[in-house]
């Protein structure tokens, strides 16, 4: 599998992309892989806040329920809808049209701190 | 990477590695969980054929002339009405009357059992049963026989089809809950129409040293059919669906056969059996809560060990839930006030501290058709 390189990544493995001053977050290709078939997702509302490290909602599989951390402190702009009645979309393209939020306010520079496609993919190790 | 080498492995370790299986510690077992998907490998259950390595399951047998007096005493079920090459579901209870375990009872002849245990639970099993045997001094012996079994579960709709191809004897006239002692894939095998996935199909057990040449032959024979290797996921989702107990969820020491919705095991009025004098007085004293089914309403999954409320007040807790792949359904089973375990009532489960709506259904979620 090959990261998207002009993403950040976490150790709890959501991805970031930014895009001016909106980030969009998502979990990455290793994190559904891990969960297997994603039957469920709940996300924040629109307007609410989000703050780094801590959980703003979660995703389910058949028989695992896992936490989705906040990459970066912000105000959620946007939710993806189309989740809640098609969450298998996740197991299919978690990098692009599985993305989960997207927020307002985080920095260049927090995003920078994050883990690079690099680091990531060393970080997961090999996988097929 | 993850420390495993403490874990038990079963004789077909290497064969899931090679199948790329996720693997996960079962009970201090590295276990398969899934090999292509969860919900791909329930549905060829449900539709096809899979096949589960089901070797971490524990086997203890009793032998001697007063074997079955024994083994009715140390279990619910009524041992003395199973034919030889019969096999009946039963409870091993505690004095008090919750479960040690819960069992196949095989009998192999008239002095001889086949226990089929809780791979979590063998140890404790064959030292209860040791436990019991020294206290009772019943003239028979009871053998822990688990390194000499490797057991493989093939199920599914096209179980039968499959299995016969590697079976000499003839398998269709052996009937549900009924087993042959025989060969199988050209090594001895004790043949079983028994299963814990709801659909029809046959648990064999073999020689360790065999199981991996009879796992190969299984999947080669299962090809056309469709076979795959199912893991721990999908059994579990298929038994929740069929509503088969799992030990320490719906069933465990603190529960009796009449809560975990077992009537159909105890057998009071077979003579006394370890744990009986509790149950009558269970009986008397009428049942305060039991195992019902539910279907979320609201949108959430109600999961293992989540709150149960009734009325806005904690009623009881969730022993196993999970999405239904056949169903397309969220469903569970928990333990409530037995007043309330209605079929039509609500309940409401706790997730993530939001109390979410569900109703109680009747049970089994899922019935396959004959």
């Amino acid at each position: 599998m090959t990261y998207p390189d002009t993403y950040r990544y976490t150790k709890e493995h959501e991805w970031v992309s930014l895009d001016g001053e909106i980030a969009t977050i998502g979990i990455t290709y290793h994190a559904q892989k891990e969960l297997g078939d994603i039957v469920y997702v709940d996300l924040p509302r629109v307007g609410s806040s989000i703050e780094a490290g801590k959980s703003f909602g979660s995703v389910e599989s058949v028989k695992a329920v896992s936490d989705i951390y906040a990459p970066l402190s912000g105000e959620v702009s946007e939710i993806n809808d189309g989740l809640s009645s098609a969450p298998e979309k996740l197991n299919e393209d978690p990098h692009e049209a599985a993305w989960l939020i997207k927020i307002t306010g985080p920095t260049n520079a927090e995003f920078n701190a994050l883990m690079t496609a690099a680091d990531y993919e060393a970080y997961v190790g090999v996988e097929d | 990477m993850e420390n495993t080498s403490e874990l038990k492995r079963t004789p077909l370790h290497a064969a899931h590695l090679a199948l790329k299986a996720k693997m996960v510690d079962f009970g201090g077992w590295d276990m398969p969980v899934q090999y292509s998907g969860l919900v791909d490998e329930h549905n060829t259950v449900r539709n096809a054929v899979g096949l589960f390595d089901v070797s971490h399951m524990g086997e203890i047998e009793v032998k001697g002339p007063q074997a079955l007096e024994f083994v009715d005493y140390a279990t619910t079920n009524a041992v003395a009405k199973l034919n030889v090459g019969q096999v009946h579901y039963a409870g091993l209870l505690y004095e008090h009357g919750g479960f040690v375990d819960d069992i196949l009872v095989h009998k192999v002849a008239a002095d001889s059992f086949f226990l089929c245990v809780n791979a979590g639970n063998q140890e404790k099993d064959f030292e209860h049963l040791q436990g019991l045997l020294s206290e009772k001094k019943f003239d028979c012996e009871v053998i822990y026989a688990s390194e000499r079994y490797a057991q493989l579960a093939i199920q599914g709709p096209k179980a039968l089809s499959v299995a016969q191809k590697l079976s000499v004897t003839e398998l269709a006239p052996i009937k549900y809950y009924w087993f042959v002692d025989g060969e199988f894939a050209g090594v001895p095998a004790r043949i079983a129409r028994t299963g814990y996935t709801g659909e029809d199909g046959f648990e064999v057990y073999v020689a360790p040293e065999h199981a991996e040449s009879v796992w190969n032959q299984i999947l080669a024979a299962g090809q056309e059919a469709g076979i795959k290797p199912a893991g721990l996921g999908a059994r579990n989702t298929l038994r929740l669906e069929s509503k088969m107990a799992l030990y320490g969820h719906e069933i465990g020491p603190s529960i009796n056969p009449f809560e975990a919705d077992l009537n159909w095991i105890v057998k009071l009025d077979k003579g006394d059996f370890h744990g009986r004098a509790a149950l009558a007085a269970a009986k008397e004293r009428g049942l305060s809560r039991k195992l019902a089914g539910f279907e979320m309403r609201g949108r959430g999954i109600g999961r293992d060990g989540y709150d149960v409320h009734v009325d806005g007040k904690p009623a009881g807790w969730v022993t196993s839930g999970s999405p239904a792949p056949t169903l397309n359904k969220n469903i569970g089973l928990c333990i409530i006030p037995s007043g309330h375990a209605v079929p039509g009532n609500k309940i409401e489960v706790i997730v993530r501290n939001q109390p979410v709506e569900a109703e109680i259904v009747p049970t089994p979620f899922y019935k396959r058709s004959k």
